[in-house]
């Protein structure tokens, strides 16, 4: 099963895994990576913007490669968008495969993908003033892992 | 008969705005027109991307918008 999705409102990693786990029957491994809004001095707040149109129709489609890339037999991938604290879940990305490596080996290429190529925005509020998050040079060179 | 067009990420404290409504047909000098100099000129660097109806142009330069249609100004992503 693919289970895609964009969230506006704090969620729990947890809830959501062991559904998706249990969707998938005769199962070899189940691999998940969450990501939180990491806690750094003076980030009171961070904030996630996206396009509608293009977001999540891109989350998909990156869930449909992993799964044919990987043979998998099932893809989670939650996203949070809006304003979100330190602390809080961001991302989560749970691979279900009959093999351990292909579950592993896919949350990372979905990870790296979502990264440096999905359609997200990212400012943050340090000292009550709000400040663009550019791209970084390694999430692009994380991408390029996956280019062959 | 009008064409939105959404100023997304750093794009929107650019354009003071988070979209604007202008006639349409649009193509790619109108579209540098409507946005005003500093959106423009940020238009015109190749890592911004620019979307029409939900699908990201291969060729900006060959944006040909029609009435109903959205146009997504779309800077450099920050990743998720």
């Amino acid at each position: 099963m693919k289970d895609i999705r964009l969230l506006n409102s704090p969620f729990i990693p947890g809830v959501l895994i062991g559904p998706f786990t249990n969707a998938h029957p005769g199962l070899g491994g189940v691999c998940t990576f969450v990501g939180e809004v990491r806690g750094e001095v003076d980030v009171e707040l961070l904030e996630l913007s996206h396009y509608e149109p293009l977001t999540l129709p891109s989350m998909e489609e990156l869930a449909e490669q992993a799964i044919a890339h990987f043979d998998l037999m099932g893809m989670l991938m939650v996203h949070r968008v809006g304003p979100m604290h330190p602390g809080e879940p961001i991302v989560c990305v749970s691979a279900a495969a009959k093999h351990r490596r292909g579950a592993i080996d896919a949350v990372d290429f979905a990870m790296d993908h979502l990264k440096s190529a999905a359609w997200f925005w990212k400012r943050e509020k340090r000292n009550g003033e709000w400040h663009w998050i550019e791209p970084r040079a390694d999430d692009y060179a994380d991408l390029a892992r996956w280019s062959d | 008969m009008t064409v939105r067009i959404v100023f997304l990420g750093p794009l929107r404290d650019l354009a003071g705005e988070d979209s604007r409504e202008v006639p349409a047909p649009l193509g790619w000098a109108g579209l540098l027109d409507a946005v005003g100099p500093e959106v423009a000129e940020q238009l015109n660097e190749q890592r911004v991307n620019v979307a029409c109806a939900g699908k990201v142009l291969g060729d900006k330069t060959a944006l040909n918008a029609q009435d109903g249609d959205e146009v997504a100004l779309l800077p450099p992503v920050s990743g998720g």
